[in-house]
C-alpha cells in the first residue's frame, strides 16, 4: 500500500506534476510568513491591522483550498492538509488565541451548515427554525452542567462532573435528532414553502420558551441565561506537563474545542459523504428532485424526511452542547431567527448540497461576520479617534454616526448575498457533482445556464412521421 | 326591482363586503368568546381582585374582544399582501414583512416633517394622519413593485425555493437599509411617531351590567380611526378585486396564469400591479400600526408578518376572502390568548406566549387543514 502510494508519487514528480506541489507548498509558506509577520507586537494598533489580520487568516484558511482544487494525489493532499489543520494553525492560534477562537467558530458552523446541507441541500426541504436544535443540545449540557439544574429540580447533585460531557455529546446528538423527528412527523407532509413557515414559527417557538421558562419552575433562568457551564476535562494536561508544554488553562481550552470541533466535523463529512452516495442520499437526491416520481418509485417520503431532518438536526445538537461549553455562557441571545438565516446563508453561498461547499460556505461567512466586519468597525473607530477626514467630499469622520458601524450590519450582507447567490449563481460557489454531471449532460454548456432548465420542445430532434399504417379494420 | 339592486355592481363591491366583514367579526367574537366562557366555567376558581375566573372574564371580555379585533384588521391588511401575491404567483412573499415595515417608517417620517402641534385641532391631525397613510401606501407600494423587479422577476420559473430564499435576502437586506438610513439621518434606528393627547383619550363606549358584573367598554380615539381606515381599505379592495378590469385579470391570473396570457392579459403588469396595491396595503397598516405603538424600528415588521401570513393560510392562502376572516380570526383568538393565558394557567405561562399562540395555530392549521378555512384544494405541486 505505501510502496504503492511512494510509486504514485515518484511518478507525479517524474510526470511534472511537482511543479503544483511546489506551487501549493509556496502559497502555504507565503500565508505563513504573512500571518507572522502580522503577529508583530507593534502593527497592532496600526489602523489597518483587524482587516489585514482577518484577509490574511482567510488567506491561511485558503490554502486548504489550494490544495482541495490542486492536481495532487490523495495522500499528499492530505498529509498537507492535516499539517495544517493539525500543526500549523494550533501553533499560530497559541500565538494568537483569538486565531483558534475564530477557527473554532468557523469549525462549528460548518458542521451546523454540514447538518442543515443535508436538510436543505440533499433533500429539498428548507428548514428555517434549524437553529433550534442548536439551541436543544446547547441547553441539554447547559442546565445539567451547570448548577441551573439543582433549582430546577431542588437537589444538589448539579453540576455534573466534566466527565460527563462525552455521555452528554451522544445524548445531546440523539435528543437533537428526536427533537427533529417530534417536529418533522407533523409538518413534512407540507409542501416546501410551508415547510418553511412552519420550521420558521417552530424556531421562534423554541425562542420563546427558552426565553420564558424560567417560571413556573426554572429551567432556562430565561433571558439572564446560565452561567458557568461546566466544560470538558483537561485530561491531558499531565501528558502535555510531561511533554514539558506548559500552557495556561484558557490557552489549552482553546486548543481543547479547536480539536474537538475538528474530529466532530472530520466524522461530520465522513458521515456527509458515506450518506450522499447510500441507497438512503440518493432516495433524498430523488425526492428534491421530483417529489411525486420519487414516492411512485417506491420511497418512502415521509420516512426519509425524517431521517434528513434527525440527522440535520442532530449535527445542530451536537454543536450546540460544544457551543455551550465553550461560551461558558448561553442565553436564548444565541438562538435568533438571525442565526438560523446564518446558516441557510452559508450552506447557499457554498453550493445546495455540496458537502465542500457548505464548509467553504460556513468558513467565509463566519470570517465575514467575526473578523471582516469587526475589523472594519474597529477601524472605522480608530479613524473616528484620530480625527481623519475623508477628502474630497471633506467629511470628518468624528462626525459619522455611531449606529453605521459595519459590524451592526450583517443582515444586509446576508440579504445581498442571498439575493445575489440566487440570482447570480443558484448552484453555489461549489456547486455539488451531481448537479454539475446533470448540467454538462443536459445542456453540454457551462454551468452558466440556468440548472433547472430542461431541453424544451424545439432543441428535441424533429419528428420523423411513422410510415403510414392504417387500419384495415373500419 | 329588488333584482335589480342585488345585481348592481356596487351592491355587490360595498355592500357585500362589508355585511361580510360584519359576519366574520360577530361569528368569529361570538365562537371565540363563548369558548372562553365556556373554559372559565369549567375551571373556575378564585383570582385575584376576589373575583372568580368566570366573573373576571366576564368583566373584561368585551374590552378585550375590542382590542382584539383591532390587531384582527391590522392583520387582515397585511394578510392581503401575503395571499394576493400567494394566489398570483404560488409564492411566499418573505419581504411584505419589510414592506410593513417601510410604510411604517415613510409615515413616522412624513409626520415629525410636518411637525403638527400636539394640541392641533382633532381635522389637522386628521388630515397629517391621512397624508402619511398615502405617503406610506405610495411608498410601500412602489417599493413592492421594485423588489418584484429586481429580486423575483429574474428567478421566475425556478425552482420554488429560489424565490423564497431570494425574498429572505430581500427582508434581511431592507431591515439593515432602513436601519443604515435611519442611522445615517438620525444617529438613531428607532422613531417614535408623534403622540397627540386628543387621539389617546379613551372613549367611553357603553357601561353595563352583566351576570352581576359592572362592563366597562372603552376604545381609544385612534384605535377608531384605524378601524374605520382598515374597513374602508378593506372595502376598497374588495371593489377592485371584484368589480374592475383589473380585479378580473388578477383573478385571471391566479386561476391559470398562461390561460390568461393567451386571453391577452399581460401577465407581467399584472404581476406588478398586484405587488402595488399589495404592497399599499402594507404601508397604510404599517403607519396604522405605527400610530398603534408609538415607537417602531427597523425589525418591527418580522412578527406581524409571520402572523399575519399565519391569517393568510388559517383564512385558506390565496383568497382574499379568506385573509380578512383569518386576520379577524387571529387578531381576537390572539388578543384572548394575551388577556387570559396568565390567569387560566395560575400565572404560570403569561402574555410572553401569546406569540406562540398564532405559531402553533399554523402548526395545526397545516396539520389538519392546509386549505385554510375558506381554501380550496391546493395541490401538492401547484
Amino acid at each position: 500500500m505505501l510502496r504503492a502510494k511512494t510509486m504514485e508519487w515518484i511518478t507525479q514528480i517524474r510526470n511534472g506534476r511537482s511543479i503544483y506541489l511546489v506551487g501549493v507548498l509556496s502559497y502555504i509558506v507565503a500565508a505563513l510568513l504573512l500571518m507572522n509577520w502580522l503577529s508583530q507586537p507593534g502593527l497592532r494598533d496600526a489602523v489597518w491591522y483587524p482587516l489585514v489580520s482577518a484577509l490574511a487568516f482567510a488567506a491561511f484558511l485558503g490554502s486548504l483550498l489550494v490544495i482541495y482544487y490542486a492536481p495532487l494525489a490523495g495522500a499528499v493532499k492530505a498529509i498537507l492538509g492535516l499539517a495544517i489543520l493539525l500543526v500549523l494553525l494550533p501553533i499560530l492560534g497559541v500565538r494568537n488565541t483569538f486565531l483558534l477562537e475564530v477557527a473554532t467558530q468557523v469549525g462549528i458552523f460548518a458542521a451546523m451548515a454540514l447538518g442543515l446541507n443535508i436538510v436543505v441541500g440533499f433533500a429539498g426541504l428548507l428548514d428555517l427554525g434549524y437553529v433550534a436544535f442548536y439551541a436543544v443540545g446547547a441547553y441539554l449540557w447547559a442546565i445539567f452542567g451547570s448548577p441551573q439544574a439543582n433549582i430546577a429540580f431542588g437537589t444538589n447533585r448539579f453540576p455534573l462532573e466534566p466527565e460527563w460531557f462525552f455521555l452528554f455529546l451522544f445524548l445531546a446528538v440523539g435528543v437533537a435528532a428526536l427533537t427533529g423527528i417530534l417536529l418533522g412527523l407533523p409538518v413534512l407532509r407540507l409542501r416546501g414553502d410551508y415547510l418553511a413557515i412552519v420550521t420558521l414559527a417552530f424556531g421562534e417557538v423554541i425562542r420563546v420558551i427558552v426565553n420564558n421558562l424560567d417560571k413556573p419552575i426554572n429551567l432556562t433562568n430565561g433571558p439572564q441565561g446560565i452561567r458557568p457551564v461546566q466544560r470538558p476535562p483537561l485530561f491531558f494536561k499531565p501528558w502535555l506537563y510531561a511533554l514539558g508544554i506548559r500552557l495556561d488553562d484558557p490557552t489549552l481550552y482553546a486548543l481543547y474545542f479547536y480539536f474537538l470541533v475538528l474530529l466532530v466535523i472530520g466524522f461530520a463529512i465522513w458521515l456527509a459523504r458515506r450518506l450522499e452516495n447510500s441507497w438512503v442520499g440518493r432516495a433524498w437526491t430523488a425526492i428534491r428532485e421530483d417529489e411525486l416520481a420519487a414516492q411512485a418509485m417506491g420511497i418512502p417520503l415521509v420516512r426519509m424526511k425524517l431521517a434528513a431532518f434527525a440527522t440535520g438536526a442532530s449535527f445542530a445538537g451536537a454543536m450546540g452542547m460544544i457551543f455551550a461549553a465553550k461560551q461558558y455562557f448561553i442565553n436564548p441571545e444565541s438562538f435568533t431567527f438571525m442565526e438560523s438565516i446564518g446558516v441557510l446563508v452559508m450552506v447557499i453561498v457554498g453550493g445546495m448540497g455540496s458537502i465542500p461547499g457548505a464548509i467553504v460556505g460556513a468558513t467565509v461567512v463566519t470570517i465575514l461576520n467575526l473578523q471582516i466586519l469587526k475589523g472594519l468597525s474597529l477601524m472605522l473607530n480608530k479613524l473616528r479617534q484620530a480625527g481623519v477626514v475623508i477628502p474630497i467630499i471633506n467629511f470628518p469622520l468624528s462626525q459619522w454616526p455611531t449606529q453605521l458601524e459595519p459590524a451592526k450590519y450583517e443582515r444586509l450582507v446576508f440579504g445581498i448575498l442571498l439575493i445575489l447567490m440566487m440570482i447570480l449563481r443558484p448552484q453555489g460557489i461549489i456547486p455539488e457533482r451531481r448537479h454539475r454531471m446533470e448540467l454538462a449532460e443536459a445542456l453540454g454548456r457551462e454551468e452558466h445556464a440556468e440548472p433547472e432548465r430542461l431541453p424544451v420542445e424545439e432543441e428535441l430532434p424533429p419528428v420523423i412521421p411513422a410510415p403510414e399504417v392504417r387500419p384495415t379494420r373500419d | 326591482m329588488r333584482k335589480a339592486i342585488s345585481q348592481s355592481v356596487l351592491y355587490q363591491a360595498l355592500v357585500v363586503p362589508l355585511i361580510q366583514l360584519f359576519v366574520f367579526v360577530a361569528i368569529s367574537l361570538l365562537v371565540i368568546g363563548s369558548v372562553i366562557l365556556i373554559l372559565a366555567a369549567l375551571f373556575n376558581r378564585p383570582v385575584t381582585g376576589g373575583m372568580t375566573l368566570l366573573q373576571f372574564v366576564i368583566r373584561t371580555l368585551p374590552q378585550v374582544a375590542i382590542d382584539g379585533l383591532v390587531i384582527g384588521f391590522l392583520y387582515a391588511m397585511i394578510a392581503l399582501g401575503y395571499t394576493m401575491v400567494y394566489g398570483v404567483l404560488q409564492f411566499i412573499n418573505f419581504a411584505h414583512s419589510e414592506i410593513f415595515m417601510v410604510g411604517a417608517f415613510i409615515g413616522v417620517e412624513l409626520m415629525l416633517a410636518l411637525a403638527i402641534p400636539s394640541t392641533a385641532p382633532l381635522m389637522l391631525i386628521m388630515a397629517g394622519i391621512l397624508l402619511a397613510v398615502a405617503a406610506g401606501m405610495v411608498g410601500s407600494g412602489l417599493l413592492a413593485v421594485v423588489i418584484e423587479r429586481v429580486a423575483y422577476r429574474p428567478l421566475r420559473g425556478a425552482p420554488r425555493l429560489v424565490p423564497l430564499i431570494s425574498a429572505i435576502g430581500v427582508s434581511f437586506f431592507l431591515q439593515d437599509a432602513v436601519r443604515a438610513i435611519e442611522g445615517l439621518l438620525n444617529n438613531a434606528f428607532y422613531r417614535n411617531y408623534p403622540s397627540f393627547p386628543i387621539l389617546n383619550q379613551q372613549i367611553q363606549l357603553a357601561t353595563f351590567t352583566l351576570a352581576g358584573q359592572p362592563i366597562q367598554m372603552q376604545i381609544q380615539a385612534k384605535v377608531i380611526f384605524i378601524i374605520i381606515a382598515s374597513l374602508v381599505m378593506l372595502t376598497g379592495l374588495n371593489f377592485v378585486v371584484n368589480a374592475t378590469r383589473l380585479g378580473r385579470a388578477i383573478r385571471a391570473v391566479a386561476q391559470d396564469r398562461p390561460t390568461a396570457a393567451l386571453m391577452g392579459v399581460d401577465v407581467d403588469r399584472i404581476i406588478m400591479l398586484t405587488f402595488l396595491i399589495g404592497g399599499a396595503l402594507g404601508g397604510a397598516t404599517g403607519v396604522l400600526f405605527g400610530i398603534r405603538v408609538g415607537r417602531i424600528d427597523p425589525y418591527v415588521g418580522f412578527i406581524p408578518g409571520i402572523k399575519a401570513f399565519t391569517a393568510a393560510v388559517l383564512g385558506g392562502i390565496g383568497n382574499i376572502t379568506g385573509a380578512m376572516l383569518g386576520g379577524i380570526v387571529l387578531g381576537v383568538l390572539e388578543g384572548f390568548a394575551g388577556a387570559y393565558l396568565s390567569q387560566f394557567t395560575g400565572g404560570a405561562f403569561g402574555t410572553e406566549y401569546k406569540d406562540i399562540f398564532a405559531f402553533l395555530i399554523l402548526i395545526l392549521i397545516l396539520m389538519f387543514r392546509p386549505t385554510g378555512l375558506l381554501g380550496e384544494q391546493v395541490g401538492q405541486k401547484a
